[in-house]
């Protein structure tokens, strides 16, 4: 029964269409993929990914078609599915409520390993995520690395030939996610077939093969340099000053022939179409090795340009005067543990300031206490020279606050959600019949008027979350997360929006997982353990990692060093 | 068909177990929810009325009439309370402090010494119907005894024709009490039943964990079964507190057999929990999932069960609406196992009605429970 040795999963003709929708979920799709490599799937929102790994897990039956898992099909022998592969869902499978320990040992009774089998096997566990000094602790007390670990070492335990990871990665800091990607990387040394489902294209760079699904279509199948040669001598970098960044960067996209361009630190890297003239290219700009992301937003169309309509029909705040938030030693205790330990900062009118950290660093709290969601133990959080906790609420009036998970009704439809939003923010009659009828036709919202919000494709949903929080026109923008789960053409559209409204006097206070998000931001304040331990610039952060080892510092490189490098850090692991 | 593997079964038992063990929530269902709700039918709800709040107008104040005064005050049925103003005792009524307004006129005693008939007036709380007719009755019975009184004080000689002998079987003091806590056990019951397994398959839909149990070997069979046995086992518990607070606390004597009672809350209890094992596969949210079981567990074990409203006085749709929810059935067992040795007449028809409401539960839950997630 088993198939050709250079085959581990074969796909055919694969069509799934689910009762209600109108498109089928996926479309006519047809890969080989091979064993013992990790093979990528990426793809923008409501793509199909999930739905793809479902059905190679023999979770859900195909419509027409049929999937081969080393072999078997998913449909005739689902059992025998179940037995060599190791599934991780997009929520990891684990029981809160049970220690690891008992995680681990329910996952290897199911799967029927006992006596010395299991011992070996939890020994080896235990070593791959160090997660042996947590065994007796409820999972749902891990942080999300470790959760991110344990529901791997539970998907592993059968030993399995082929691993399934729906975006194992999402909602999980750098270190945490550099660290499973090396984990990943040791089974395929000892012959496991990965598929790995992922929204952070950097991940995608490193696979082997990578499937792209847009629209349940797959676009492109191979291995991502193939992809990326595509935009080879059309990527290009340039420098510009701080300050201008923004507007160049807006100007530029509006420009007929680029594709795509995006703010890294104090550079502007730029995605170029082939027929773009080669006269009209600026001797500022370096050629530069291209990512697989410059050729994805390519492959898909291109980015949403550079023009928001948002940020045209804001008048401009006056940028001069006094700081617009101010973190005076703030502190917040729960009990013995302090989750923010002394922070202060300031930041400027017009500024983007980012709050980056581990997951459980105090990034939330500190966030919380400064649009006024909880009280600081010590210290003070002023919004626009207003304190917080005696002017609660006419501070919040500046304040507009959009979380990770959109603060929408769902089960209201569009125009009702947009309607609470401006009656909660005091806007009332004409005004605010005008200031809605505003939102609708900035945002194109006008087809979904009478949806759901909980129905929104992601991109739309995001659009009214940000048309909610800032119909009131706020000084200042409190963005939690804003961009989660959400693929990079809707993230560059988001970003449009939020640049415009900075040109125009607006203060961003952002928290961030991607690095990608976190170069947009003027300055940064890195967060470890409940205590500030980095701010300043991105390139700034670059540039304090820079070695020899390291000469050209990404980001994340500098996210990752910096706490490696904390006082924190080495006492927490020194500790064990 | 594929092996049933009892070291899967056990494993997912004993995952179910500590989840049950550490979830404050599941105890309060099983533990909390009957204790509160027994106080209430014990302590609370009482279908004898005892000192109802009666008011005499005197409008004659002659012997005769303080005698037939003193017929109302010596009943524990009533609270009286005598009074001259009739419009205050008239406001009394109109504000439901009285229910009831017995006037005497001014030519009562008058009326009797002459031999003519005496009228008296009984004015009633038409808002409460329930009340009003039972303040018309004892107050009826209260004046004919007086009356019989009266004529026996005369003439020693008299006869009554006719004398009633009742005799009351099961409950001989009439006591309501020992038959609604019976009844509200099997609402309780209900109630939890279904709630406690509603709420389990829908929280693994929810957190995902469902998922990732579906994509290891384990097979339907075992997941289901390990999912109905902590449950049943915890229901029998509730039950078996229940039915011992009855006894022990209030003091409801119980007649019949525990064997009995234990078949058919095992019989019952798997058809609860079938039924919230097919609400929670079916909704996979545990909010809905939670309002459905209320809908469908505890509302028709409150109304259609025959334990409060007297099922024979329903218009017959409803009637026939009754004979497919299980209270109806589990009702009449506990009520019989508490008052006396259930007769085989009731015994066999309601235990054969449990177990296929049961085995239809099961098997349509059973069905629901699939490996897949479309």
């Amino acid at each position: 029964m088993v198939g050709h040795p250079q085959t581990a999963i074969q796909v055919k003709n694969l069509t799934k269409t689910f009762p209600g929708m109108e498109k089928p979920a996926l479309e006519d799709i047809n890969a080989t993929l091979r064993p013992g490599i990790i093979t990528g799937l990426v793809g923008p929102d409501a793509a199909g990914k999930t739905t793809l790994i479902r059905l190679m897990a023999g979770l859900l039956l195909p419509t027409t078609g049929h999937i081969k898992m080393l072999g078997f099909d998913t449909h005739m022998d689902a059992s025998s599915i179940h037995d060599i592969t190791g599934y991780m869902p997009q929520k990891f499978g684990l029981y809160e409520d049970l220690t690891v320990f008992e995680n681990l040992e329910l996952y290897a009774k199911l799967h029927g390993i006992k006596g010395d089998k299991k011992k070996d096997v939890f020994e080896k566990m235990f070593h791959f995520t160090s997660l042996k000094p947590f065994v007796d602790r409820l999972a749902g007390n891990l942080s999300g690395g470790m959760k991110q670990k344990l529901g791997l070492a539970c998907a592993l335990l059968s030993e399995p030939k082929v691993l399934l990871l729906d975006e194992p990665s999402v909602g999980v800091d750098p270190l945490s996610r550099r660290e499973l990607w090396q984990m990943v990387q040791d089974l395929i040394h000892q012959g496991i077939t990965v598929v790995w489902s992922t929204s952070y294209l950097d991940e995608a760079d490193q696979c082997e093969e990578v499937l792209l699904l847009n629209e349940g279509k797959l676009l492109f199948y191979g291995p991502p340099q193939e992809l990326t040669r595509r935009v080879q001598h059309h990527v290009f970098q340039m420098d510009v000053p701080p300050e201008k960044r923004r507007l160049v960067l807006s100007h530029l996209l509006s420009r007929p022939g680029i594709i795509d361009g995006v703010i890294q630190g104090n550079k502007i890297r730029l995605v170029c179409s082939p027929t773009f003239p080669q006269s009209s290219k600026d001797p500022a700009w370096h050629s530069i090795k291209p990512r697989f992301e410059d050729a994805f937003v390519d492959i898909l169309g291109g980015g949403p340009g550079g023009t928001s309509v948002l940020a045209d029909h804001i008048p401009h705040k006056k940028t001069s005067g006094m700081s617009s938030i101010q973190a005076n030693h703030l502190t917040k205790k729960f009990g013995d543990f302090t989750a923010a330990d002394n922070i202060s900062f300031s930041i400027k009118r017009g500024e983007i300031f980012g709050l980056l950290g581990p997951n459980g660093a105090g990034k939330s709290t500190i966030f919380k206490m400064l649009c006024g969601l909880l009280q600081p133990t010590h210290g003070k959080a002023l919004v626009s020279g207003l304190d917080l906790k005696t002017a609660t609420s006419e501070a919040r009036s500046h304040i507009g606050y959009m979380a990770q998970k959109f603060s929408l009704y769902g089960d209201l439809s569009v125009k009702e959600n947009l309607n609470f939003f401006s009656g909660v923010y005091g806007l009332f009659g004409q005004s605010r019949q005008e200031k809605i009828n505003q939102m609708i036709s900035i945002f194109d919202l006008n087809p979904y008027l009478n949806s759901n919000a909980g129905l929104l494709p992601l991109g739309f949903k995001q659009r009214l979350a940000l048309a909610c929080a800032v119909m009131h026109e706020p000084d200042v923008l409190f963005l939690d997360e804003p961009t989660s789960g959400v693929d990079p053409i809707t993230r560059r559209e988001f970003w449009n929006h939020i640049n415009g409204m900075v040109e125009k006097g607006i203060t961003i206070m952002v928290t961030t997982h991607f690095m990608e998000e976190a170069e947009y931001c003027d300055r940064i304040a890195l967060i470890y353990g409940g205590k500030n331990i980095a701010t300043g610039t991105p390139d700034e952060l670059k540039e304090s990692v820079r070695s020899k080892t390291t000469p050209n510092p990404t980001l994340e490189d500098a996210f990752i060093k910096l706490i490696e490098h904390s006082d924190v850090y080495k006492k927490e692991r020194g500790g064990e | 068909m594929i092996q049933f593997s009892w070291e899967r079964f056990w494993a997912y038992f004993q995952k179910e177990t500590k989840q049950i063990v550490r979830d404050p929530s599941t105890f309060l269902i099983a533990f909390v929810l009957p204790l509160l709700m027994i106080f209430i039918f014990g302590y609370g709800v009482s279908l004898d009325a005892k000192e109802v709040p009666l008011g005499i107008l005197l409008e004659d104040t002659a012997p005769t009439s303080r005698s037939l005064i003193n017929a109302f005050l010596g009943t524990p049925y009533f609270e009286t309370r005598t009074g001259y103003d009739r419009t205050a005792l008239l406001e009394d009524l109109t504000a439901g402090r009285l229910r009831g307004i017995i006037t005497i006129p001014l030519d009562f005693s008058k009326n009797i010494l002459r031999g003519t008939p005496a009228p008296l007036q009984i004015l009633l709380d038409g808002s409460e119907p329930n009340t009003a007719r039972f303040v018309l009755n004892y107050a009826t019975g209260v004046v004919s005894n007086w009356n019989v009184q009266q004529i026996l004080e005369r003439t020693s000689s008299y006869i009554m024709p006719i004398s009633p002998e009742p005799r009351v079987w099961f409950n001989p003091d009439l006591n309501s009490r020992e038959v609604l806590l019976p009844g509200s056990i099997a609402t309780i019951m209900s109630l939890i039943g279904t709630l406690l397994t509603a709420l389990v398959v829908a929280r693994e839909w929810e957190r995902g964990t469902m998922e990732a149990m579906m994509s290891t070997p384990i097979r339907i069979q075992e997941m289901f079964l390990a999912k109905l046995l902590p449950y049943f086992l915890l229901g029998l518990g509730s039950m078996t507190l229940c039915v011992s607070l009855s006894i022990f606390l209030f003091g409801v004597p119980f007649r019949g057999s525990f064997f009995v009672l234990l078949f058919a809350t095992s019989l019952f209890l798997l058809g609860s929990l079938g039924l919230g094992l097919l609400i929670s596969s079916a909704t996979r949210n545990q909010f809905v999932a939670s309002q459905i079981s209320i809908m469908t567990g505890f509302l028709p074990s409150f109304i259609l069960s025959g334990f409060l409203f007297e099922i024979t006085s329903m218009p017959w749709p409803i009637q026939a609406l009754t004979y497919i929810f299980p209270p109806r059935y589990f009702v009449t067992l506990i009520q019989s196992s508490f008052l006396s040795e259930t007769p085989k007449e009731l015994l066999l028809p309601n235990l054969g009605a449990l177990a296929i409401i049961a085995a239809v539960f099961l098997i349509f839950a059973a069905m629901k429970t699939v490996k897949r997630l479309d």
